[in-house]
Protein backbone atom coordinates (compact mmCIF):
# COMPACT_ATOMS: atom_id res chain seq x y z
CA UNK A 1 0.00 0.00 0.00
CA UNK A 2 1.43 3.82 -0.51
CA UNK A 3 0.15 5.18 2.79
CA UNK A 4 3.74 7.74 3.06
CA UNK A 5 3.46 7.17 6.81
CA UNK A 6 3.65 3.12 6.64
CA UNK A 7 6.61 3.37 4.20
CA UNK A 8 10.30 3.24 5.49
CA UNK A 9 13.02 5.87 4.96
CA UNK A 10 14.20 6.48 2.47
CA UNK A 11 11.69 5.45 0.38
CA UNK A 12 9.01 7.78 2.95
CA UNK A 13 11.41 10.99 2.01
CA UNK A 14 11.74 9.72 -2.05
CA UNK A 15 8.00 10.17 -2.68
CA UNK A 16 7.24 13.11 -0.52
CA UNK A 17 9.85 14.90 -1.93
CA UNK A 18 9.00 14.24 -6.03
CA UNK A 19 8.05 17.67 -7.05
CA UNK A 20 5.00 18.11 -8.48
CA UNK A 21 3.09 21.42 -10.16
CA UNK A 22 0.61 23.49 -8.93
CA UNK A 23 -2.02 24.53 -11.20
CA UNK A 24 -3.84 28.39 -10.05
CA UNK A 25 -7.35 27.07 -12.40
CA UNK A 26 -9.90 24.60 -11.41
CA UNK A 27 -11.25 23.07 -14.74
CA UNK A 28 -14.47 21.14 -14.51
CA UNK A 29 -16.28 19.74 -17.79
CA UNK A 30 -18.99 17.93 -17.45
CA UNK A 31 -20.98 15.64 -19.89
CA UNK A 32 -24.02 13.11 -20.18
CA UNK A 33 -24.94 10.25 -18.07
CA UNK A 34 -21.49 7.60 -17.90
CA UNK A 35 -24.15 4.94 -19.94
CA UNK A 36 -23.46 7.86 -22.77
CA UNK A 37 -19.76 8.57 -22.37
CA UNK A 38 -17.11 7.52 -24.51
CA UNK A 39 -13.89 7.12 -22.75
CA UNK A 40 -10.40 7.08 -23.50
CA UNK A 41 -7.56 5.83 -21.03
CA UNK A 42 -4.38 7.75 -20.61
CA UNK A 43 -1.52 6.21 -18.76
CA UNK A 44 1.80 6.63 -17.42
CA UNK A 45 3.36 4.13 -17.18
CA UNK A 46 4.96 4.58 -20.96
CA UNK A 47 3.79 1.69 -21.94
CA UNK A 48 4.63 1.51 -25.89
CA UNK A 49 4.09 -0.76 -28.59
CA UNK A 50 7.84 -3.10 -28.84
CA UNK A 51 8.64 -1.38 -32.23
CA UNK A 52 8.15 2.25 -31.01
CA UNK A 53 10.52 4.17 -30.49
CA UNK A 54 11.42 3.71 -26.43
CA UNK A 55 10.59 7.09 -24.18
CA UNK A 56 13.43 9.31 -23.47
CA UNK A 57 13.92 11.02 -20.11
CA UNK A 58 12.99 14.74 -19.59
CA UNK A 59 10.45 14.68 -22.71
CA UNK A 60 7.36 15.02 -22.66
CA UNK A 61 5.67 12.62 -25.91
CA UNK A 62 3.06 9.94 -25.90
CA UNK A 63 2.82 6.85 -27.78
CA UNK A 64 -0.61 5.35 -28.90
CA UNK A 65 -2.29 2.36 -28.28
CA UNK A 66 -4.88 1.07 -30.23
CA UNK A 67 -7.91 -0.69 -28.56
CA UNK A 68 -7.20 -3.93 -29.91
CA UNK A 69 -3.72 -4.04 -29.17
CA UNK A 70 -3.13 -7.48 -27.76
CA UNK A 71 -0.99 -7.09 -24.56
CA UNK A 72 1.63 -9.40 -26.05
CA UNK A 73 2.79 -6.36 -27.80
CA UNK A 74 3.28 -4.01 -25.25
CA UNK A 75 6.15 -3.20 -22.94
CA UNK A 76 7.11 -0.58 -19.93
CA UNK A 77 9.83 1.35 -21.44
CA UNK A 78 9.34 3.50 -17.70
CA UNK A 79 12.51 4.72 -16.26
CA UNK A 80 11.68 4.91 -13.05
CA UNK A 81 12.58 1.19 -10.66
CA UNK A 82 10.81 2.68 -7.65
CA UNK A 83 7.35 0.83 -8.54
CA UNK A 84 6.26 -2.59 -8.94
CA UNK A 85 6.50 -3.90 -12.72
CA UNK A 86 5.30 -7.44 -11.32
CA UNK A 87 2.13 -6.54 -11.42
CA UNK A 88 1.80 -5.56 -15.19
CA UNK A 89 3.99 -8.53 -16.08
CA UNK A 90 1.08 -11.09 -14.59
CA UNK A 91 -2.07 -8.48 -16.16
CA UNK A 92 -1.93 -5.93 -18.36
CA UNK A 93 -5.15 -4.82 -16.66
CA UNK A 94 -3.58 -4.07 -13.47
CA UNK A 95 -1.95 -1.08 -15.15
CA UNK A 96 -4.12 -0.58 -18.40
CA UNK A 97 -7.81 -2.52 -18.09
CA UNK A 98 -8.95 -2.11 -21.31
CA UNK A 99 -10.59 -5.88 -20.66
CA UNK A 100 -12.67 -4.18 -17.77
CA UNK A 101 -13.40 -1.13 -19.98
CA UNK A 102 -14.70 -3.75 -22.55
CA UNK A 103 -16.91 -5.27 -19.96
CA UNK A 104 -18.06 -2.47 -19.12
CA UNK A 105 -18.84 -0.81 -22.19
CA UNK A 106 -20.67 -4.36 -22.89
CA UNK A 107 -22.73 -4.25 -19.96
CA UNK A 108 -23.29 -1.08 -20.49
CA UNK A 109 -22.23 0.75 -17.64
CA UNK A 110 -20.70 3.47 -20.29
CA UNK A 111 -21.25 4.18 -23.79
CA UNK A 112 -18.22 3.10 -25.51
CA UNK A 113 -14.30 2.46 -25.36
CA UNK A 114 -12.10 5.23 -27.28
CA UNK A 115 -10.51 3.25 -30.23
CA UNK A 116 -7.20 4.97 -29.45
CA UNK A 117 -5.69 5.33 -25.45
CA UNK A 118 -2.55 6.99 -25.00
CA UNK A 119 0.96 6.77 -22.84
CA UNK A 120 3.12 9.22 -21.44
CA UNK A 121 6.17 8.26 -19.11
CA UNK A 122 5.60 10.02 -15.54
CA UNK A 123 8.78 11.16 -13.48
CA UNK A 124 8.47 14.01 -16.41
CA UNK A 125 7.15 17.83 -15.46
CA UNK A 126 4.22 18.10 -16.57
CA UNK A 127 4.96 21.48 -18.38
CA UNK A 128 6.84 19.41 -21.09
CA UNK A 129 3.68 17.67 -21.38
CA UNK A 130 1.66 19.94 -22.00
CA UNK A 131 2.14 20.57 -25.87
CA UNK A 132 1.68 17.08 -26.36
CA UNK A 133 -1.08 16.40 -24.30
CA UNK A 134 -2.99 19.51 -26.18
CA UNK A 135 -2.14 18.01 -29.38
CA UNK A 136 -3.93 14.49 -28.09
CA UNK A 137 -7.08 16.22 -26.95
CA UNK A 138 -7.36 17.13 -30.46
CA UNK A 139 -7.57 12.88 -31.54
CA UNK A 140 -9.10 11.92 -28.65
CA UNK A 141 -12.44 14.81 -29.85
CA UNK A 142 -11.51 13.78 -33.55
CA UNK A 143 -12.46 10.07 -31.96
CA UNK A 144 -15.64 11.02 -30.05
CA UNK A 145 -14.13 10.70 -27.06
CA UNK A 146 -15.91 13.06 -24.49
CA UNK A 147 -14.06 11.51 -21.52
CA UNK A 148 -10.32 10.35 -19.81
CA UNK A 149 -9.40 8.36 -16.88
CA UNK A 150 -5.93 8.86 -16.05
CA UNK A 151 -4.04 5.96 -14.58
CA UNK A 152 -0.44 6.41 -12.85
CA UNK A 153 1.87 3.88 -11.92
CA UNK B 1 -0.71 12.64 -13.55
CA UNK B 2 -2.99 15.66 -12.18
CA UNK B 3 -1.20 17.56 -14.31
CA UNK B 4 -2.38 16.18 -17.51
CA UNK B 5 -6.23 16.91 -16.41
CA UNK B 6 -5.61 19.88 -15.93
CA UNK B 7 -4.54 20.15 -19.57
CA UNK B 8 -7.32 17.97 -21.11
CA UNK B 9 -10.41 19.71 -19.19
CA UNK B 10 -9.20 22.53 -20.41
CA UNK B 11 -9.21 21.11 -24.23
CA UNK B 12 -12.91 20.52 -23.09
CA UNK B 13 -12.54 16.67 -22.60
CA UNK B 14 -13.54 15.23 -18.51
CA UNK B 15 -11.28 13.51 -16.61
CA UNK B 16 -11.25 11.36 -13.68
CA UNK B 17 -8.33 9.47 -12.23
CA UNK B 18 -6.38 7.22 -9.75
CA UNK B 19 -4.54 8.87 -7.33
CA UNK B 20 -1.29 6.67 -5.64
CA UNK B 21 0.29 9.10 -3.86
CA UNK B 22 -2.19 11.56 -2.20
CA UNK B 23 -0.15 14.47 -1.50
CA UNK B 24 0.64 14.72 -4.61
CA UNK B 25 -3.20 14.98 -6.15
CA UNK B 26 -3.61 17.31 -2.75
CA UNK B 27 -1.24 19.41 -4.25
CA UNK B 28 -1.89 19.41 -8.21
CA UNK B 29 -5.63 19.66 -7.74
CA UNK B 30 -7.08 17.47 -10.73
CA UNK B 31 -10.97 18.39 -10.86
CA UNK B 32 -11.56 14.42 -10.10
CA UNK B 33 -9.61 11.58 -8.29
CA UNK B 34 -9.99 8.33 -6.19
CA UNK B 35 -6.92 7.84 -4.10
CA UNK B 36 -6.51 4.05 -3.79
CA UNK B 37 -3.77 2.38 -1.05
CA UNK B 38 -2.52 0.62 -3.63
CA UNK B 39 1.01 -0.31 -4.41
CA UNK B 40 3.17 1.64 -7.02
CA UNK B 41 2.45 0.32 -9.97
CA UNK B 42 -0.76 -0.99 -9.01
CA UNK B 43 -3.33 1.48 -10.11
CA UNK B 44 -6.41 -1.23 -10.48
CA UNK B 45 -5.32 -2.96 -7.26
CA UNK B 46 -4.47 -6.49 -7.75
CA UNK B 47 -3.26 -8.81 -11.12
CA UNK B 48 -5.66 -11.59 -12.19
CA UNK B 49 -8.31 -10.15 -9.68
CA UNK B 50 -11.18 -8.91 -12.20
CA UNK B 51 -13.70 -8.44 -10.03
CA UNK B 52 -11.34 -5.91 -7.65
CA UNK B 53 -10.40 -4.35 -10.88
CA UNK B 54 -13.95 -3.91 -11.81
CA UNK B 55 -14.72 -2.25 -8.56
CA UNK B 56 -11.80 0.29 -8.67
CA UNK B 57 -12.99 0.93 -12.17
CA UNK B 58 -16.29 1.81 -11.72
CA UNK B 59 -15.89 3.82 -8.52
CA UNK B 60 -12.71 6.05 -10.32
CA UNK B 61 -15.14 6.51 -13.34
CA UNK B 62 -18.59 7.13 -11.07
CA UNK B 63 -16.63 10.61 -10.19
CA UNK B 64 -17.51 11.55 -13.70
CA UNK B 65 -21.23 12.05 -13.01
CA UNK B 66 -20.62 13.71 -9.68
CA UNK B 67 -21.64 17.34 -9.09
CA UNK B 68 -19.99 18.65 -6.40
CA UNK B 69 -16.55 19.48 -8.09
CA UNK B 70 -14.24 20.84 -7.77
CA UNK B 71 -12.11 19.45 -6.94
CA UNK B 72 -13.26 16.03 -5.78
CA UNK B 73 -10.35 13.68 -4.05
CA UNK B 74 -12.18 10.45 -2.47
CA UNK B 75 -10.49 7.77 -1.16
CA UNK B 76 -11.18 4.09 -2.17
CA UNK B 77 -12.01 1.69 1.02
CA UNK B 78 -9.97 -1.21 0.31
CA UNK B 79 -6.64 -2.33 0.39
CA UNK B 80 -6.04 -4.39 -2.24
CA UNK B 81 -6.21 -8.28 -1.88
CA UNK B 82 -3.50 -10.50 -0.61
CA UNK B 83 -3.07 -14.10 -1.20
CA UNK B 84 -3.77 -17.03 1.14
CA UNK B 85 -0.01 -16.60 2.31
CA UNK B 86 0.26 -12.69 2.92
CA UNK B 87 -2.91 -13.20 5.21
CA UNK B 88 -1.41 -15.93 7.15
CA UNK B 89 1.40 -13.36 7.43
CA UNK B 90 3.82 -16.20 5.84
CA UNK B 91 4.17 -13.66 2.61
CA UNK B 92 5.09 -15.05 -0.47
CA UNK B 93 8.61 -16.65 -1.16
CA UNK B 94 9.84 -17.78 -4.43
CA UNK B 95 8.91 -21.38 -5.27
CA UNK B 96 11.61 -22.50 -7.45
CA UNK B 97 14.68 -23.61 -5.65
CA UNK B 98 17.96 -21.62 -6.99
CA UNK B 99 21.72 -22.43 -6.41
CA UNK B 100 22.84 -20.05 -3.46
CA UNK B 101 24.91 -17.13 -5.29
CA UNK B 102 28.80 -18.21 -4.23
CA UNK B 103 31.30 -16.07 -2.42
CA UNK B 104 33.15 -15.32 -4.61
CA UNK B 105 30.91 -13.58 -6.84
CA UNK B 106 33.58 -10.57 -7.50
CA UNK B 107 36.34 -12.49 -8.82
CA UNK B 108 36.66 -12.42 -12.58
CA UNK B 109 33.24 -14.22 -14.23
CA UNK B 110 32.09 -14.96 -10.83
CA UNK B 111 28.57 -12.58 -11.82
CA UNK B 112 28.13 -14.34 -15.66
CA UNK B 113 28.37 -18.21 -14.18
CA UNK B 114 26.22 -17.12 -10.96
CA UNK B 115 23.50 -15.48 -13.05
CA UNK B 116 23.84 -17.88 -16.11
CA UNK B 117 23.35 -20.85 -13.45
CA UNK B 118 20.26 -18.83 -11.60
CA UNK B 119 18.75 -18.39 -15.67
CA UNK B 120 19.42 -22.35 -16.05
CA UNK B 121 16.94 -22.97 -13.38
CA UNK B 122 14.71 -20.53 -13.97
CA UNK B 123 14.41 -21.33 -18.13
CA UNK B 124 11.80 -23.73 -17.19
CA UNK B 125 9.27 -21.80 -15.43
CA UNK B 126 9.87 -18.17 -17.45
CA UNK B 127 8.45 -20.81 -20.22
CA UNK B 128 5.35 -21.75 -18.21
CA UNK B 129 4.91 -18.32 -17.33
CA UNK B 130 5.40 -17.51 -21.39
CA UNK B 131 2.53 -19.70 -21.99
CA UNK B 132 0.12 -19.01 -19.49
CA UNK B 133 0.29 -15.66 -20.08
CA UNK B 134 1.02 -15.82 -23.39
CA UNK B 135 2.97 -12.70 -23.16
CA UNK B 136 6.49 -11.44 -22.01
CA UNK B 137 7.09 -8.04 -21.07
CA UNK B 138 10.76 -8.71 -21.61
CA UNK B 139 11.84 -6.69 -25.01
CA UNK B 140 13.12 -3.23 -24.72
CA UNK B 141 16.52 -4.16 -25.35
CA UNK B 142 16.11 -6.03 -28.42
CA UNK B 143 18.29 -8.92 -26.73
CA UNK B 144 18.09 -12.45 -26.17
CA UNK B 145 18.79 -13.67 -21.94
CA UNK B 146 21.76 -14.97 -23.02
CA UNK B 147 23.41 -11.65 -25.39
CA UNK B 148 21.82 -9.78 -22.03
CA UNK B 149 23.96 -11.96 -19.37
CA UNK B 150 27.25 -11.22 -21.83
CA UNK B 151 26.69 -7.67 -22.38
CA UNK B 152 25.73 -7.02 -18.14
CA UNK B 153 28.20 -8.83 -16.74
CA UNK B 154 31.16 -7.67 -19.32
CA UNK B 155 30.58 -3.88 -17.12
CA UNK B 156 31.27 -6.05 -13.85
CA UNK B 157 34.51 -7.77 -15.59
CA UNK B 158 35.35 -4.05 -16.20
CA UNK B 159 34.61 -4.37 -19.66
CA UNK B 160 32.99 -1.73 -22.17
CA UNK B 161 31.30 -3.69 -24.27
CA UNK B 162 30.03 -2.76 -27.80
CA UNK B 163 26.75 -0.45 -28.14
CA UNK B 164 24.09 -3.19 -29.30
CA UNK B 165 22.14 -0.04 -30.14
CA UNK B 166 23.77 2.93 -31.91
CA UNK B 167 20.97 5.17 -32.06
CA UNK B 168 21.20 5.02 -28.20
CA UNK B 169 23.59 6.00 -25.67
CA UNK B 170 25.06 3.26 -23.84
CA UNK B 171 23.74 3.83 -20.60
CA UNK B 172 20.51 3.58 -22.05
CA UNK B 173 20.71 0.27 -23.37
CA UNK B 174 22.67 -0.70 -20.07
CA UNK B 175 19.27 0.77 -18.75
CA UNK B 176 16.91 -1.45 -20.95
CA UNK B 177 19.27 -4.77 -20.49
CA UNK B 178 18.76 -4.59 -16.85
CA UNK B 179 15.31 -3.70 -16.85
CA UNK B 180 14.96 -7.00 -18.87
CA UNK B 181 17.27 -9.09 -17.07
CA UNK B 182 14.94 -8.02 -13.96
CA UNK B 183 11.79 -9.47 -16.09
CA UNK B 184 13.31 -12.72 -16.56
CA UNK B 185 13.41 -13.09 -13.15
CA UNK B 186 10.28 -11.96 -11.77
CA UNK B 187 8.23 -13.41 -14.44
CA UNK B 188 9.80 -16.76 -13.50
CA UNK B 189 9.31 -16.31 -10.03
CA UNK B 190 6.13 -15.68 -10.57
CA UNK B 191 4.62 -18.32 -12.95
CA UNK B 192 3.19 -20.45 -10.18
CA UNK B 193 -0.35 -19.44 -8.57
CA UNK B 194 -0.29 -16.88 -5.49
CA UNK B 195 0.17 -13.38 -5.53
CA UNK B 196 3.28 -11.56 -4.40
CA UNK B 197 3.62 -7.58 -3.65
CA UNK B 198 5.98 -5.91 -5.59
CA UNK B 199 8.05 -5.42 -1.77
CA UNK B 200 8.59 -9.45 -1.74
CA UNK B 201 9.42 -10.17 -4.98
CA UNK B 202 12.28 -6.87 -4.81
CA UNK B 203 13.41 -8.61 -1.63
CA UNK B 204 13.44 -11.77 -3.25
CA UNK B 205 15.59 -10.76 -6.67
CA UNK B 206 17.85 -7.97 -4.46
CA UNK B 207 18.02 -10.24 -1.54
CA UNK B 208 18.46 -13.55 -2.78
CA UNK B 209 19.71 -13.29 -6.16
CA UNK B 210 23.53 -13.35 -8.15
CA UNK B 211 21.85 -11.46 -10.40
CA UNK B 212 20.35 -8.43 -7.40
CA UNK B 213 23.48 -8.51 -5.91
CA UNK B 214 25.00 -8.12 -9.50
CA UNK B 215 22.93 -4.56 -9.33
CA UNK B 216 24.46 -3.46 -6.45
CA UNK B 217 28.08 -4.08 -8.25
CA UNK B 218 27.38 -2.73 -11.28
CA UNK B 219 26.34 1.39 -9.32
CA UNK B 220 29.94 2.20 -8.95
CA UNK B 221 31.43 0.84 -11.95
CA UNK B 222 28.49 2.66 -14.16
CA UNK B 223 28.98 6.05 -11.99
CA UNK B 224 32.82 5.72 -12.74
CA UNK B 225 31.79 4.98 -16.00
CA UNK B 226 29.74 8.02 -16.70
CA UNK B 227 32.41 10.32 -14.94
CA UNK B 228 34.85 8.67 -17.63
CA UNK B 229 32.63 8.70 -20.79
CA UNK B 230 30.22 12.36 -20.22
CA UNK B 231 27.27 9.67 -20.34
CA UNK B 232 24.86 11.70 -18.62
CA UNK B 233 22.39 9.10 -18.65
CA UNK B 234 24.60 6.71 -17.65
CA UNK B 235 25.27 8.83 -14.12
CA UNK B 236 21.43 9.28 -13.79
CA UNK B 237 21.32 5.55 -14.35
CA UNK B 238 23.79 4.12 -11.77
CA UNK B 239 22.24 6.95 -9.10
CA UNK B 240 18.54 6.66 -9.37
CA UNK B 241 17.54 3.96 -12.25
CA UNK B 242 19.76 0.89 -10.96
CA UNK B 243 18.28 -0.19 -7.65
CA UNK B 244 14.81 1.18 -6.07
CA UNK B 245 15.43 3.42 -2.87
CA UNK B 246 13.81 1.12 -1.22
CA UNK B 247 16.22 -1.50 -1.76
CA UNK B 248 19.51 0.90 -1.44
CA UNK B 249 19.57 -0.39 2.57
CA UNK B 250 21.30 -3.51 1.12
CA UNK B 251 24.18 -1.46 -1.02
CA UNK B 252 27.09 -0.95 1.81
CA UNK B 253 27.06 -4.88 2.75
CA UNK B 254 26.98 -6.17 -0.76
CA UNK B 255 29.43 -3.64 -2.46
CA UNK B 256 32.72 -3.18 -1.19
CA UNK B 257 33.99 -1.55 -4.56
CA UNK B 258 33.31 2.18 -5.84
CA UNK B 259 32.10 5.24 -3.77
CA UNK B 260 28.99 5.22 -5.08
CA UNK B 261 27.11 2.24 -3.40
CA UNK B 262 28.65 3.19 0.08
Amino acid sequence: MVRLADLDEPERSHLANIPCASFDAEPWVTGPPLTERRIAMISTAALQHRDDTPFLIGTGDYRYIADDTPASDLVMAHISTNFDRSGFEQDLNVVLPLDRMHELAEAGEIGSVARFHYAFMGSTDPVQMEAAARAMAGHLKADGVDSCILLPV
Amino acid sequence: MGGLAHYLEDEGLATTQISLIRPQTENTRPPRALWVPFELGRPLGAPNDAAFQAKVLRTALALLERTDGPVILDDFPEDAPVSGAAENDEGWFCPINLPPPPADLEAGGGYKVAIQAEIGGLTTWYDIALRERGRTTMGLSGMKIDEITDFVCAFLDSQIPENPNEGQSLGQSLKFAVEDLKAFYREAAGAQPGQNTGKEMNDWFYGSTAAGKAMYALWPIADNLAKQSGDEFMKIFANLLLIPASQKFRAKAANTKGEAGT
